[in-house]
């Protein structure tokens, strides 16, 4: 035991009269994660707290899970989480595959002009910011906007849209789908183009068509892209979207709109519930985790792709 | 010259199935490709049209409707555009710089081989990619630090984006260690090494991380909402989002007055004039951008 620790200290020793120039670069990205980062999950104790700002973190005294007893019998409880789920669950069924069939459209196609011209025309969305997509989407919504005209076409009546809570996660999921599918589009065109051809000269002598090469050839080859991916997007499930739904909803379709992250947001930037807010964020954050954990366990039995 | 006549044999050998699937395919793209650029087109159109004659307009938009610069120049006359615009500049460029350097640092250390407590330091950060205190406790964190009501607040705690950093992690690991090995035996320090070996080498990554980190500040708006009380230090975001829900307001009502028409112009050109900027750069910085995600897809 005492030798073992010796050779620790002397191997940090070692280490520092090696390396003491590279750990001093590393001092301020350090500090950075300390404070920005260390710091707010030190702070995230002020849900079992009740903390007041003029009395600070520390002092501040303690109220175990009274909080998360509040905000579990909150009459909007429900409603939030199956938002939030729900919400997430459409944009993971139709926005996570969109990217996928994109790529897979795009490999196909032969003239470089063209495939290049889609390329940059669909990556266009992702440089424009979430105050004007949304912004365009209220546009086209309104009873004027040119949705309604589509609807107007069809012998309906001119609404605003963004008003019907049942058309809020259509439109959320929608537009989420046309900013993101170009962009989401890169990884797996980058992963298709590592797909060895000698594989497809082997299935097309063996005579599968196009469709058996794309299930048995295609699909396999980028599998570990499409699972890291999902893996990924699925630990964030919980998590993605209150800066786009601050945005685009309105008090009008609370009722489909209203998430965990906004509903955290207006308790605590809004009412200065501090101790309050937070521990709904924590909730939130803590099923984040779950599910990634969750994720990456199913896929490690079941593939052999994980996180770690 | 033999690819041509191997693709010409190919296109010969396509079955009428495939042919069908071409051009169905071609057709599907377009589409894709009108449906992502209209919204665009639509808002430049727009915002050249005259308000009155726009309002009466109905279905799609492909060129203005009486052409009209009344709304830039009233964009124009907008104090708070302007100082929208240099609040944005001063976060772009100075965070921008600050991001890459930090970023450069922390990449720098973890890229070495043979260092005692990189593996610790790594787990400390890989952690906060999947766990945080969230919303508040980070609020509070910037009202502790006495970072509320100022810009430094939009640089600061957002120095180091974690993605980015084990990107360009990823990238330094390429750099042959014998250059490194070399300039730490003819003395050179490894801040040193870092500005005048590893960064020269690095000029393409670079460039993908000063893009992503700009294209992030540029398009920013939350954290300038949560913590800046005065209106003269909004970002352009922040100006755009104003300008944008006002109109929206007095749009839901519908009334047809002209104040509502030009609000309505003056809106898209406010877009235009934040917006264009960037979309007028981006194809061409494009392979940039993809070399970016490529180099993160290897190491995720």
């Amino acid at each position: 035991m005492k030798g073992q620790k010796r050779s620790f200290w002397a191997r940090a020793r070692k280490d520092w009269i090696r390396n003491r120039s590279l750990y001093f670069l590393m001092l301020p990205p350090i500090l950075f994660y300390i404070l920005f980062h260390y710091k707010p999950m030190y702070g995230v104790i002020i849900a079992f707290k009740d903390y007041s700002p003029t009395v600070g973190i520390a002092k501040s005294p303690w109220v175990g899970l009274e909080h998360f007893k509040r905000f579990f019998s909150s009459v909007y409880f429900g409603r939030l989480v199956r938002n939030t789920f729900l919400l997430n669950v459409y944009n993971l069924l139709f926005g996570f595959p969109a990217p996928i069939i994109l790529a897979l459209l795009l490999n196909e196609v032969r003239s470089r002009r063209f495939k290049n011209a889609v390329q940059t025309i669909t990556y266009m969305p992702h440089f424009i910011s979430l105050v004007v997509i949304t912004g365009i989407v209220k546009d086209f919504c309104v009873s004027t906007g040119i949705f309604n005209d589509v609807v107007a076409l069809f012998g309906g009546e001119r609404t605003n849209l963004l008003m019907n809570p049942g058309l809020y996660r259509s439109l959320y999921v929608g537009s989420g789908i046309w900013s993101g599918i170009g962009w989401g589009s890169i990884i797996y065109l980058a992963a298709l183009a590592g797909v060895d051809s000698q594989l497809y000269e082997a299935a097309s002598i063996d005579g599968a068509g196009k469709w058996k090469q794309l299930i048995h050839v295609t699909l396999p080859s980028i599998s570990p892209t499409i699972i890291t991916m999902l893996i990924l997007r699925i630990g964030q499930l919980m998590s993605l979207g209150y800066e786009k739904t601050l945005l685009l909803y309105n008090s009008a379709v609370y009722e489909t709109a209203d998430i965990i992250s906004t509903y955290t947001y207006r308790m605590g930037l809004g009412n200065q519930e501090w101790s309050y807010s937070a521990a709904v964020g924590l909730f939130n954050s803590a099923i984040n985790i779950v599910l990634l954990l969750a994720a990456n366990r199913i896929s490690r039995k079941y593939t052999e792709t994980s996180l770690w | 010259m033999k690819t041509a006549v191997v693709k010409t044999a190919m296109k010969v050998k396509r079955s009428r199935g495939e042919r069908i699937f071409a051009v169905f395919n071609y057709i599907l793209l377009t589409i894709l490709a009108f449906v992502c650029l209209y919204p665009v087109w639509h808002v430049l159109m727009a915002s050249f049209s005259d308000g009155n004659m726009l309002a009466r307009h109905r279905g799609l938009l492909f060129w203005p409707e009486g052409f009209s610069l009344e709304a830039y120049a009233r964009t124009a006359q907008n104090p708070s555009i302007m100082t929208g615009y240099l609040n944005t500049l001063f976060i772009l460029v100075i965070g921008t710089f600050l991001d890459v350097v930090m970023t450069s640092m922390g990449a720098y250390f973890l890229s070495r081989e043979r260092v005692m407590f990189k593996k610790p330091i790594m787990l400390m950060i890989t952690f906060t990619m999947f766990f945080g205190g969230g919303m508040i406790p980070f609020y509070l964190t910037l009202k502790d630090l006495h970072l509320t009501g100022t810009l430094w607040g939009l640089i600061f705690p957002f120095l180091i984006n974690t993605h980015n950093l084990i990107i360009l992690r990823s990238s330094f690991q390429g750099i042959p260690a014998s250059l490194i090995d070399a300039a730490q035996i003819d003395g050179a320090s490894h801040l040193k090494i870092l500005f005048m070996v590893v960064l020269p080498l690095s000029k393409a990554i670079l460039a993908v991380m000063v893009l992503y980190y700009g294209v992030g500040i540029w398009n920013s708006w939350f954290w300038a909402t949560a913590i800046l009380r005065k209106h003269e230090m909004y970002p352009l975001q922040v100006v755009l989002r104003e300008i944008l829900s006002t109109n929206a307001a007095s749009m839901s009502t519908d009334s047809g007055g002209d104040s509502f028409s030009v609000g309505m112009t003056i809106r898209y050109a406010t877009v235009v004039v934040s917006t264009f900027p960037i979309l007028c750069i981006y194809p061409f910085l494009q392979k940039y951008f993809t070399k970016g995600t490529m180099v993160g897809a290897v190491k995720e």
